[in-house]
């Protein structure tokens, strides 16, 4: 799975760890490489993703920074023009509008207006996602924003090995790349059951992760289950509750966890949907104007006549994230249980 | 290729400096640093003056109450002993509150919570100085505002609950109150949006001719967003009839002031650049922050525009309930504050003047424990948060907007027919 390993040690790694471990070797690695960002530095972070790091690299390479999001990533475009490698945090996705013309007029178009001249090698991570209580502010899904924009990248890990190997490709990246890091499965693969026990990574296949320096490429999906019955589309915490909803429901469904949205794996995706004729997709933001609609449109441009069914999308509902509700918000194991019904009903 | 003219490898080689706090985890704490004026000295400028005249009130302390809990100084502003035991007993209500909703939190009855302890003084002074009709635009520590203006306790406990009496319908994260008939508005989980808000509204009340001040508040770390300098520009161009108050208690989460601008100037200096007034305050001196509110609404109301308070005080306790301050600061900190704390101050001052003893106060302690528990009790028969959903399910669509479009009428029908399909007997109560 790894392209390039020397230390062949592996880990027993939650998702923040993974992360962790991540930034480390990359900082270790490449001294050009830095992390900032509000509570990082001394503190190492609100979920604790930078812990150690200041400590170990220094306060020229690890510090906290004035709360202004849209300082925080002008401030990274600067010194990535100057030449490093900055890899800001924003410390709920929920917090990065302020820093929306930074990043949209600015960071993902360097590039493209100065003919290459200056280019922003950055990579923003982010916590995102619902399901910890966090009502409207601390818990949005906003990647339908940012694919929307041209010239940045968006990755979102669903375990702790792709999240590891996922941020050091997103690090060497030359481009921006926003990384969204789903925070319900920082500690174990939430499968959408929320009122029984939730698992932690250290019984997860993938919560065995690499010591050393390894990659997982952007831009290719992994297939976490092959499956005949129908192609599920997902990625981050979906991955797991789709995961736990078909082996319920007892479906031979072919799981995709896209890992990167832009750019898209779109063989892996035409080739299952190709083989299985439906498609389902599934994601926790809100629906019009998804991630799924772009999905849905390619699926349907490039898969038409090899469909049997009528393309799905489960989805959050398109209301701001309610704290109570949450529950009824979030698309867990009924809303698609219901939607792989109605997809299976003539198969 | 241009090269410059210097012999560069001659220069010597720049340096990047990296704000770091006096002290961490494990240290000994002295505030010898921190520069405490006595109390009276700074002198009190005419409300009409311009802010070019008093510049050096941004850079000293207005303090009132002194070491021995007298009054001094231009600055008094000679309350009735009614008013002093309504603003001292309003501060007690504030922590007892504070108090029983973290322990709420801490007995899995709701998610969140915040505490204000130790800046008490910041939000109950400030009600007192201001007109019941003047409008408030605070961040989330500014739950004495509600305290003071006389918002029933049971309501906050249901916001904070999620429970069947919010009248936010579970929908905003506890705490983020929002009670228009007592001139808060909603609190945004975002920090500094509300201080552009309030500007506007403070235009508004100006066009229409009305006499209704806007007031604002933020914590010194909310100060370095963009929305903070829009709002102060605002304010400055139009004149608005506003009070900007930062909350400059030294911590941002784990971040101390410093990553504000805290090492190279005041807070309240902010304001010097926009031409607007600005007054740095002994923040756990209600008499002070009483003092500075009701000089910067005089001079909102007779058009000689906005004021910026800086509140010089200290978060005694964690951020929030999410937040365990011993990671990253001393232990000592808060003891050794050298302002104090501003209900034993307030308690001193009415103390030295006759008008209160430790018997009444410790009695009054009693009771306002008594009462927050009562009004608990009370709210809790509403429900608390995880112990089934207690809103209807059909609210999630309510108020997204004024009429409901066709796809959120399918969504709503969708989750009804989902939750039929659930069997889910926690969202039937
Ligand atoms: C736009 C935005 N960025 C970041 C946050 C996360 N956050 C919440 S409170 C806080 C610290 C604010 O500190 P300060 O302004 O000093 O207020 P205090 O908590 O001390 O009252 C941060 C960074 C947020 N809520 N909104
Ligand atoms: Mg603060």
């Amino acid at each position: 799975m790894s392209d390039a390993m020397t230390d062949t040690g592996t880990t027993r790694m939650n998702m923040i760890q993974a992360i962790n471990s991540a930034l480390d070797l990359c900082m270790t690695r490449d001294p050009d490489v830095l992390v900032m960002g509000e509570d990082v530095g001394y503190f190492g972070g609100v979920f604790r993703a930078t812990a150690g790091l200041q400590a170990k690299h220094g306060k020229t390479r690890v510090f906290d920074t004035p709360i202004t999001e849209t300082g925080i990533m002008g401030v990274a475009i600067g010194m990535g023009a100057y030449g490093l490698r900055p890899v800001p945090e924003i410390q709920f996705a929920d917090y990065i509008y302020p820093a929306l013309d930074q990043l949209v007029s600015e960071a993902a178009r360097l590039r493209y207006r100065s003919a290459g001249e200056f280019t922003s090698p950055i990579t923003i991570r982010s916590p995102y996602g619902g399901g910890i209580f966090g009502g409207q502010t601390h818990s949005q899904s906003p990647e339908g924003i940012f694919t929307h924009v041209s010239g940045m990248k968006t990755v979102i890990p669903a375990t702790p090995y792709d999240a590891k190997g996922l941020l050091i490709a997103a690090i060497e990246d030359n481009d921006p790349v926003l990384f969204l890091e789903p925070k319900r499965i920082y500690n174990g693969p939430f499968n959408g059951y929320w009122d029984k026990p939730s698992e932690n990574w250290s019984k997860h296949p993938a919560g065995d992760v690499p010591t050393g320096y390894y990659k997982v490429p952007l831009g290719k999906a992994a297939v976490v289950r092959e499956g005949e019955a129908l192609t599920i589309l997902c990625y981050g915490t979906m991955v797991h509750v789709c995961t736990a909803v078909i082996a319920e429901h007892n479906i031979d469904a072919e799981i995709v966890d896209l890992r990167t949205l832009v750019p898209l794996d779109i063989e892996t995706i035409e080739a299952s949907v190709k083989k299985t004729g439906r498609c389902m997709i599934v994601h926790e933001a809100t629906r019009t104007s998804g991630f799924g609609a772009e999905l849905s449109a390619l699926v349907q441009e490039r898969c038409f006549y090899h469909l049997e069914a009528p393309i799905e999308r489960v989805t959050g509902y398109d209301t701001p994230y309610p704290h109570s509700l949450e529950w009824a918000y979030f698309p867990g194991p009924v809303r698609i249980g219901q939607a792989l019904k109605k997809i299976m009903k003539d198969a | 290729m241009v090269a410059s003219e210097h012999p560069r490898a001659n220069l010597q080689p720049l340096t990047l400096h990296v704000p770091e706090p006096k002290f961490r985890p494990g240290d000994a704490v002295d505030f010898v640093g921190v520069d405490v004026p006595p109390a009276g000295e700074a002198r009190r400028p005419d409300t009409a003056a311009p802010a070019r005249e008093f510049t050096d009130l941004a850079y000293t302390l207005v303090r009132v109450l002194d070491d021995d809990g007298r009054a001094v100084g231009p600055w008094d502003p000679k309350l009735s002993p009614d008013v002093l035991r309504r603003m001292l007993r309003n501060m007690a209500l504030l922590r007892a509150f504070d108090e029983r909703m973290f322990r709420a939190q801490r007995q899995g009855k709701t998610s969140f919570y915040m505490k204000a302890t130790g800046e008490e003084a910041v939000s109950i002074a400030a009600a007192q100085a201001l007109d019941f009709e003047d409008m408030c635009f605070p961040s989330y520590r500014q739950q004495g505002l509600l305290i003071a203006r006389g918002y029933p306790l049971v309501e906050m406990m249901n916001q904070i609950y999620s429970n069947r009496g919010d009248k936010l319908q579970g929908k905003q994260l506890p705490i983020m109150y929002s009670a228009r008939d007592y001139g808060f508005f909603s609190i945004s989980g975002n920090l500094t949006t509300q201080y552009p808000q309030a500007v506007g509204w403070a235009m508004a009340s100006a066009a229409k001719g009305d006499t209704r001040i806007a007031a604002v508040w933020c914590g010194e770390g909310s100060t370095a967003e963009g929305d903070f300098h829009s709002a102060c520009t605002f304010a400055s161009v139009y004149r608005a009839p506003v009070i900007f108050n930062v909350v400059n208690n030294q911590w941002a989460i784990s971040s101390f002031s410093g990553f504000a601008g805290a090492e190279a100037t005041t807070f309240a200096a902010r304001a010097i650049g926009y031409g607007i007034a600005g007054l740095r305050v002994d923040g756990n001196d209600a008499l002070a922050v009483y003092a500075a509110t009701q000089w910067a609404a005089e001079r909102a109301r007779t058009n000689a525009g906005p004021t910026l308070i800086e509140h010089f005080t200290y978060r005694a306790e964690g951020h929030s309930t999410s937040d365990d301050p011993t990671q990253y600061r001393s232990a000592g900190e808060p003891t050794a504050w050298p302002l104090g704390d501003p209900v034993a101050r307030l308690k001193q001052h009415l103390i030295a003047i006759g008008e209160w003893d430790e018997e009444r106060h410790a009695a009054q302690d009693r009771e306002l424990a008594e009462y927050v528990k009562a009004e608990q009790k009370e709210a809790e028969k509403n429900g608390i948060l995880g112990h089934g959903l207690h809103q209807p399910l059909d609210t999630l669509f309510d108020g997204v907007f004024e009429e409901m479009p066709w796809h959120l009428r399918e969504q709503q029908a969708q989750m009804m027919a989902e939750e039929e399909a659930s069997g889910r007997p926690w969202a039937r109560k």
